[in-house]
């Protein structure tokens, strides 16, 4: 996810410590994948009640771009900032390889260089990605556009094929997917580079006034 | 002191895939009198007492961090037990 940002998009980046208490001067949050405490009692469940958890959730609240990738977005669900939960894949295996993404809504700060309904390839790597929601929850992320993502070819049996969602105000966005894994032709494609662009894209044209 | 045991299970209208893959074993072993499997957790606590009355807290920290109530339920057993 570093690498993503800082040799891809020649962005500033950094790290941050999971027991860190403040993220003032940051302009985006981004929760990268990995295996938080070991995933040991459920995936996120631990590291949502972190230190640095309160000032991500602080900075949602104020509008910033927070996203979370793969753990991240597990991490996401159980601190509230998205609505749903993970389960283990239907085929109990961990998946490992590049899937094919269709975007459903091109109209938010991570997706406005995409096409609607542009298929793309991002890897995935999880064992549990089977996203759930309730029905009435489901509708409502219908109704708003929060399903961000879905899988063509759905590879974990995640409820309506979904890869990515976000919160209402569309400033939230979790995703199994790593998007940060496809940002050259040398690591196999590069259809995720838009996705960090549209950040920066939607960043400069809000807080950039020009000449 | 209070010996309490936890059992988190998937809800019931959460499709659980490890409980349906041995559902499906048992069948296979000819167990065809086994209709459905949830597999779960078992968590055992030991917990001080305290101004706090036990339950109310045990039931404070299952909703918060040991079951994630959209997808699972829970349900404890209090022992109260002398300290050896």
């Amino acid at each position: 996810m570093y690498h993503a940002i800082k040799d891809e998009l020649g962005e500033e980046v950094e790290y941050v410590w999971h027991d860190a208490t403040s993220l003032e001067g940051f302009d985006a949050i981004l929760l990268p994948g990995g295996f938080s405490y070991g995933d040991y009692l459920r995936t996120g469940a631990i590291a949502r009640f972190s230190n640095v958890m309160k000032e991500v959730v602080k900075a949602a609240k104020a509008g910033k771009p927070v996203l979370g990738v793969c753990n991240g977005f597990q991490i996401l669900l159980e601190v509230g900032l998205l609505p749903g939960a993970m389960r283990r894949n239907e085929s109990l295996k961990f998946i490992c390889k590049p899937v094919e993404l269709r975007v459903e809504n091109n109209e938010t700060m991570y997706t406005n260089a995409y096409q609607h309904g542009e298929t793309i390839q991002i890897p995935v790597a999880h064992g549990e990605g089977n996203y759930y929601c309730d029905d009435e929850t489901l509708n409502r992320l219908k109704e708003n556009k929060q399903i961000v993502f879905t899988y063509t070819n759905n590879p974990n049996g995640s409820l309506e094929d979904i890869a990515g969602i976000m919160n209402e105000q569309g400033n939230v966005l979790g995703m199994m997917p790593h998007p940060e894994r496809a940002v050259d032709e040398l690591l196999g494609g590069a259809d995720g580079v838009k996705l960090f662009q549209s950040i920066v894209k939607q960043w400069r044209d809000s807080h950039v006034v020009k000449a | 002191m209070y010996k309490v045991k936890v059992y988190v299970t998937l809800r019931e209208s959460v499709l659980d895939p490890q409980g349906t893959a041995v559902v499906h074993s048992l069948h296979s072993l000819n167990y065809q009198a086994v209709s459905d499997v949830r597999i779960g957790k078992y968590m055992e606590l030991t917990v001080e007492k305290s101004d706090r009355d036990v339950e109310e807290v045990v039931k404070e920290l299952c909703e918060k961090i040991l079951a994630n109530t959209v997808i699972e339920d829970y349900r404890y057993e209090i022992e109260e037990c002398v300290a050896q």
